[in-house]
């Protein structure tokens, strides 16, 4: 047995659950942001680029469902599909649409919650990177070097697009 | 002497030249039928308005009337050339409907009022606006085409005064991508190359760029380098059979959307045959380890599917600007408004700055210009930029230009990168944006996808301004219009894509009651009564000089720096390149000089921005990655385009212009010779699509995307399979419509969908899916499209393009001595 595998036999639950948190947590990344683009179909460059980088979560999927099989997981490695994730977010969409009447307002809300859950997102893979160095588990630390960064792009995105909007919508509205 | 009918030949006669050899000159003049030089009374200084590339000319004046125009051939730009817009476009100037008083909306109607009513009406809306709702209710739409006083007035009116954000040009249609492009690899506007260039380069690319039509001069220095001993490889990059494709050595007609994947198979080719100067990389550039790390996914058969190009030509293109010596590259239109428009543009600048060929004689890029002032749009700024190239997320650089305007720098809003137009018109459209001041431009046909356009600016709750020189399809919309001079009845300057500065001095009066940009925005602001904070007058100045001067103090010790120009300097001789200060009296023909940049943190424009979200870098992010003041070699990943073809909508749609015509014809239309080489839209075709679908020339299509429809006959041309052009210049204003389609839609944007390059902000006018139908056959008639352009016929003949005895001009070739 190598060292490698020794160390994930040893700590192989936690990790193992750790990944499939972050496997949860980019899937639903990537329903909001498909949910965004949906929801805000007025505001062309958010409904653009919300599905451009939606891919990237898609692919992160991917990719934490190929490593966690190194942890004995079997995670679905195809994301979920829109209708599923959309029916799933309906309600929370609804929660929001009650809570402003300017569609503005909403998208600064929609903003406010995709900046949180890439924000949840980036810490989970900083937490699973110092654990892949940790163990010297190269795969997964390549894993965690090449998605982290895009997360980190959708978080600065997110945050742009607030400073963007929030001016006109809290000022003038 | 040589007389040329320049609508048949509009690049006229060669005069071959060598590398490294001064390109020839050759006066061209064009005067009024029945006259000749000796019955002129006055030429007045100028240059070009109807295209980019700062042609100076001289304006023949007789009985206080425009008659005709003369290229200036001591002038480094042109040396004499003029093209044939320019050649007949003055004419426009005396069109008798020009707008002569101003235009007030009463009961839905426009009717004509006196300048007091209609200022008054302005600057109220605006005072009660700021009052009720905030400076965030109030926006300005401008132009690239006025000039650089009238960029910088209205800039501090509404930074500075107002204190709003809201501020961009028309120019975010054409150049915003290349103003994008310079600040992602040099974290600063301002151009590396010189069209000096052109007489020293052994390959010259040009990227989505058909310099023939769009900056005709331009051409024939190439086409004299062409005709001339040791002439340069061209390398061609567009979907059409141009005329520069035409005199190619490689021409790569790509499908549309796929820019970037064919600019890093390019990349992945110099790389693999390390055609990569290390010396220049390793000591002025940052980035390239992240070049290396895209590439390595990429593979050239590869993008030769996804382009649908060969393989053979994308290794040959390579293999010519991996081997050049003296490489000039050109960028325009069909890279910038295509999808990821900033990351295809910047994969030029990084050729350049891998293959270490910036800053001297044959090694330049031009991230071209579309408009005749854009670059001032984008210096003074008016395209929301701040002025002189100043950061808005820099503090200091906000502090120190409410030290030139004497105001609190809290005054100036720069929370937030500026509003860009499509934003604007979003904020329009939710009703947060609620005045909008529109000068010299026409957002009813320019914009994309016309049915939103005219339905977002003929709403109620809109006061909408419009200063402009016709009753333009937006000025019919408007609440208030504003009768406008233009070139020829005002004094002002402007700069071209090579950093040239021309003075354009006032040769007749403007007709009736219309008056200078400058003299309506400064009356603007005095109604508003802007005060700096010492309680005297925002704008200090009445005149274009006074404001040239206070531009220069505004511009000192920044990029692009004018403290050596002066009105006299520039009067007689050639324009100057800037900067031009103490240190280069003379003006600058290359910046980047041996690999110093603008790019450290502190003096920088720009911090970049993410190439797919288009987020802006922090400071901090910035400061870290190129804290030396190095270009930085920015990565772009290839993303699939929006909106793609289907069993429903089978073509690829373009749409561009044609050589005869300036943006929405309010000009070129009312000059005989122009509006009869290109009368009326047509629609281009390849000779295979239209096999497969049994049209013919000149049958009557149907072109339809989700967004509208339009109507045009077919000209079998040389455009590649698949993909469908549509010249943009055709709207309503000479038709039964009005401001809109009467019946069916002649303006290409009734098919342009809403997206944009979220690096630049620039509207996507080359990526859209269409079908076409026949819905007439020709009946023997061909289509209206030019035949001496890239719209030639093929496969049929169709008679050919050419003008009337009016439009013949004289060529006079003169000893090189005077020009630069």
């Amino acid at each position: 047995m190598t060292v490698i595998q020794t160390l994930r036999s040893l700590h192989g639950n936690k990790v193992g659950t750790a990944i499939e948190e972050l496997h949860r947590i980019e899937n639903d990344l990537a329903a909001a942001l498909l949910h965004l683009s949906d929801r805000h179909k007025a505001d062309h460059e958010i409904h653009h680029v919300a599905r451009d980088i939606a891919g990237w979560s898609q692919e992160h999927v991917r990719r934490l469902a190929e490593v966690g099989a190194d942890y004995d997981l079997t995670l679905d490695p195809e994301p979920e599909d829109e209708s599923k994730l959309l029916a799933r977010l309906t309600q929370k969409g609804a929660e929001l649409v009650g809570r402003f009447h300017e569609p503005a307002l909403l998208l600064l809300g929609d903003l406010r919650h995709l900046h949180r859950m890439a924000a949840g997102a980036s810490l989970d893979w900083e937490v699973l990177a110092q654990t892949a160095q940790a163990m010297k588990d190269r795969e997964l630390l390549g894993v965690a070097e090449e998605c982290h960064p895009q997360t980190l792009r959708q978080l600065r995105w997110a945050n742009a697009k607030v400073k963007e909007i929030s001016a006109q919508v809290m000022v003038t509205g | 002497m040589a007389r040329v009918d320049r609508i048949a030949e509009p690049w006229g006669t060669r005069t071959p030249y060598g590398p490294g050899e001064s390109w020839p000159v050759r006066v061209d003049t064009h005067l009024a039928p029945g006259l000749d030089e000796s019955d002129v009374d006055e030429w007045v200084q100028s240059a070009s308005i109807l295209h980019s590339n700062g042609d100076a000319m001289d304006i023949a004046v007789k009985d206080g009337r425009i008659v005709g125009v003369r290229g200036r051939g001591e002038d480094r730009v042109n040396h004499g050339r003029l093209g044939p817009k320019d050649l007949y476009g003055w004419q426009a100037n005396s069109s008798p409907d020009r707008l002569t008083k101003p235009l007030i909306r009463r009961d839905g109607k426009l009717v004509e009022t006196d300048w007091d009513t209609a200022m008054d009406a302005v600057a109220g809306r605006t005072k009660e606006l700021l009052a009720e709702r905030g400076a965030s209710a109030v926006g300005f739409y401008t132009s690239g085409q006025l000039f650089l006083e009238e960029y910088y007035t209205l800039g501090l009116i509404a930074h500075g005064g107002i204190g709003t954000n809201h501020v961009d040009g028309n120019t975010r249609l054409c150049t915003a991508t290349a103003a994008a492009a310079l600040k992602q690899s040099f974290a600063s506007d301002g151009q590396p190359g010189s069209y000096t260039d052109i007489d020293h380069a052994d390959v010259i690319c040009l990227y989505g760029h058909n310099m023939a039509e769009t900056q005709t001069v331009l051409w024939t220095r190439i086409l004299d380098r062409l005709a001339g001993p040791n002439p340069p490889a061209i390398v061609a990059v567009d979907p059409r059979q141009t005329p520069v494709a035409d005199h190619s050595t490689v021409h790569l007609a790509p499908l549309p959307g796929t820019n970037v994947m064919l600019m890093n198979a390019l990349l992945k080719e110099i790389l693999d045959h390390d055609w990569v100067d290390h010396d220049y990389v390793n000591a002025h550039a940052v980035g390239f380890a992240e070049l290396e790390k895209m590439l390595a996914d990429v593979s050239v058969d590869r993008a030769a599917e996804v382009c649908d190009v060969p393989a053979g030509d994308l290794r040959e293109a390579a293999r010519l600007i991996g081997t050049s010596q003296r490489l000039l590259s050109t960028v325009l239109q069909g890279f910038y408004q295509s999808h990821q428009a900033t990351s295809a543009a910047v994969q030029v600048n990084n050729i350049h700055i891998l293959r270490g060929m910036l800053g001297r004689p044959g090694c330049g890029v031009l991230q071209m210009n579309g408009q005749p002032t854009a670059q001032n749009t984008r210096e003074a700024g008016a395209d929301g930029d701040l002025p002189a190239f100043r950061n808005w997320a820099n503090d200091a650089h906000i502090e120190d230009l409410a030290k030139v305007w004497n105001i609190d720098p809290m005054e100036i809003p720069h929370y937030t990168a500026p509003t860009h137009a499509m934003q604007m018109m979003r904020y329009i459209e939710d009703g947060s944006l609620r005045f909008l001041y529109v000068t010299a431009t026409n957002p009813a046909v320019s914009m994309p996808e016309l049915a939103r356009m005219r339905s977002i600016l003929s709403q109620d709750r809109l006061f909408l301004v419009v200063q402009d020189i016709f009753l333009s399809e937006t000025a019919q919309l408007a609440n208030v219009v504003l009768p406008a001079a233009t070139w020829g009845e005002k004094t002002g300057t402007f700069t071209n894509v090579d950093r040239t500065v021309h003075l354009s001095e006032k040769a007749v009066d403007p007709p009736g009651g219309a008056r200078p940009d400058l003299d309506i925005l400064i009356d603007y602001a005095h109604r508003l009564d802007l005060r700096d904070k010492d309680g005297q007058p925002l704008v200090k100045w009445s005149t274009p000089e006074e404001a040239f001067e206070g531009w220069k103090e505004c511009t000192r010790g920044r990029p692009c720096d004018y403290t050596g120009i002066t009105y006299g300097k520039l009067r007689g001789g050639s324009g100057i390149q800037w900067p031009c200060n103490e240190d280069n009296p003379d003006g600058s023909e290359h910046i980047y000089v041996d690999g110093t940049f603008w790019s450290a943190p502190d003096y920088c424009e720009n911090y970049g921005k993410d190439m797919v979200t288009g987020a802006p870098l922090e400071p901090t992010e910035y400061r870290a990655l190129n804290p030396d003041a190095k270009a930085i070699i920015k990565a772009g990943e290839y993303l699939p385009p929006h909106e793609t073809t289907s069993e429903e909508f089978p073509f690829h749609l373009i749409t561009g212009r044609t050589l005869y015509h300036f943006h929405t014809r309010t000009k070129t239309a009312r000059a005989p010779q122009l509006q009869d080489a290109a009368p009326e839209v047509w629609v281009e075709a390849s000779a295979g699509d239209a096999a497969r679908h049994g049209w013919s020339e000149g049958d009557l299509l149907r072109i339809t995307t989700p967004r509208g429809e339009v109507r045009a006959r077919l000209r079998v041309a040389g455009i590649r399979d698949g993909v469908l052009f549509l010249p943009f210049h055709y709207g309503y204003w000479d038709t039964p419509g009005g401001d809109e389609p009467a019946e069916h839609g002649r303006a290409a944007n009734e098919l342009t969908l809403t997206d944009w390059d979220p690096v630049s902000k620039q509207p996507i006018f080359k990526t859209a899916a269409a079908a076409a139908t026949r819905v007439a056959s020709s009946q023997g008639q061909a289509a209206p499209a030019p035949t001496t352009t890239a719209s030639r016929p093929v496969g049929t003949s169709v008679p050919p393009t050419h003008g009337d005895d009016t439009a013949v001009t004289d060529e006079n070739l003169r000893d090189p001595e005077g020009a630069r």
